[in-house]
């Protein structure tokens, strides 16, 4: 029995490869594991070929694409969702989360948990970027509510530095 | 949504790798990424029975760089690793910005450099100046290893000279030679969102202000990333003014051959190959001088 060891949001899963239903195929993709076999829909699956970066995840702390990674190729790797952003106690938001509900940074929201962990990224490398910065990490996700402006101005809010938003 | 089933195969060896390749036969695809294979696969284009993730093999990784021999991307070396690795960046700037602009921050967090060449699109990122500066496949197979130049490595869109049962361990960048200077231009007329509707690469030998070895490769332009020989005869020994980069430019349009799509139509990539061309004559000579 082969068995796959992944930490999601700081609990580890011993998954077990195989075909029975509670099993992680090989043609499984992460982001269908992650919603069908660990309960955890935070993560959207929109065009799932690699199109639109809903599907986001932090895999060892940067962004993949969870619909073109397959669960068998994360034995041992460490991944973040949407749901494991915030500590599960209390109430606690990051501050990007604070801050896209502050911006209206989303209409449907669907879209939302890919770019905010993109953006978690982006925050992590580089604490205080510009808005062109913004604009080109964020480039890999699409949003059809055309929320992109408040994005930027949430990521930037976020960083503090939502005044270079004024310099466009 | 899973894909369609296949059988999966995490070889720890080149040589285990070869040898399952061989064994499956037909139907086996080979996977590093996956950011075109999976699309593939989920498309419903390719259905492989089996597939043969390379990940697990330490020596087809990482990123090489020697003095004397120049560089080895290893063939599941990422995007972002060669777009951000201070040997690339130091002494092959444009193969680190060509990786850069390569997609988005998620593509190049797993995608390989090597799959981009695999892949054979005519657009590829990383191929033009690779092929420009003499960069060459390292193939393996059951006879043993072959090289081959980037400049007869592609086949037409898709297709490479890689033989069934071959597997490319890496490329092999020549190390740039004194008074050489090398440049990457594109342009997508939706910006980061989609992939070049023409990309050029250039590298050139300046003796003072005299071109005296030039290689222009253009993208996106033809069915594989093509040289443009006329254009390298032209400026070649001659001092690259103003005057003699816009006539490079209109030999580059001359004998690039595109198609119109969905991104650009063919007169438009005509004219952005004679912009694009120039500009990555004067940046090449510019690096050069430094």
């Amino acid at each position: 029995m082969v068995l796959l060891h992944i930490i999601v949001n700081g609990r580890g899963y011993d998954l077990q490869v195989g075909a029975d239903p509670h099993q992680v195929d090989p043609a499984h993709t992460l982001a269908y594991t992650l919603r069908e076999t660990l309960g955890l829909t935070g993560t959207k699956i929109g065009c799932n070929h690699g199109g639109c970066g809903a599907c986001t995840v932090l895999m060892d702390g940067v962004p993949v694409l969870s619909c073109l990674t397959l669960t068998v190729e994360c034995d041992g790797r460490e991944i973040v969702t949407i749901e494991g952003l915030s500590p599960p106690e209390g109430n606690d938001l990051d501050p990007l989360q604070r801050a896209f509900m502050d911006h209206g940074a989303f209409q449907c929201g669907f879209c939302t948990p890919g770019i905010i962990l993109t953006a978690k990224h982006l925050l992590d490398r580089n604490p205080s970027p510009d808005a062109e910065t913004v604009e080109e990490a964020l480039s890999g996700n699409h949003c059809r509510c055309i929320s992109h402006y408040q994005v930027v101005q949430a990521v930037l809010a976020a960083a503090g530095t939502e005044a270079d938003r004024d310099e466009d | 949504m899973p894909l369609p089933k296949f059988e999966y195969l995490s070889p720890k060896s080149l040589e285990e790798a070869l040898q399952l390749l061989a064994d499956r036969g037909e139907g086996t695809h080979l996977l590093a990424g996956g950011t075109d294979l999976l699309v593939k696969m989920a498309h419903g284009h390719l259905k492989p029975r089996a597939v043969i993730a390379l990940k697990q093999i330490d020596a087809l990784g990482g990123i090489r760089f020697d003095p004397g021999k120049g560089l080895f991307i290893g063939a599941t070396a990422l995007l972002d690793e060669v777009a951000s690795h201070p040997d690339v960046k130091a002494h092959f700037p444009s193969v680190a910005y060509a990786a850069q602009q390569t997609a988005n921050v998620q593509i190049r967090n797993m995608g390989t450099l090597a799959g981009n060449l695999c892949n054979a699109a005519p657009s590829a990122d990383n191929a033009p100046v690779l092929t420009a500066m003499g960069a060459e496949a390292v193939i393996a197979g059951p006879k043993g290893e072959r090289r081959v130049a980037l400049d007869r490595f592609f086949k037409g869109p898709g297709q490479t000279v890689i033989e069934p049962g071959e597997i490319l361990t890496a490329v092999h960048v020549p190390v740039i030679p004194s008074g050489f200077g090398t440049s990457y231009q594109h342009v997508s007329p939706r910006g980061k969102v989609d992939i070049a509707a023409v990309c050029v690469g250039a590298m050139v030998g300046m003796d003072g202000a005299t071109c005296k070895e030039a290689r222009i490769v253009l993208g996106a332009v033809a069915p594989v990333p093509m040289r443009a020989e006329k254009t390298e005869a032209l400026v070649r020994g001659k001092a690259l003014t103003p005057e003699i980069l816009e006539k490079a430019g209109r030999q580059a349009s001359e004998e690039a051959r595109p198609i119109s799509d969905m991104r650009a139509g063919a007169e438009y990539r005509k004219r952005m190959t004679a912009v694009l061309t120039g500009r990555a004559l004067k940046q090449a000579a510019e690096a050069a001088a430094n």
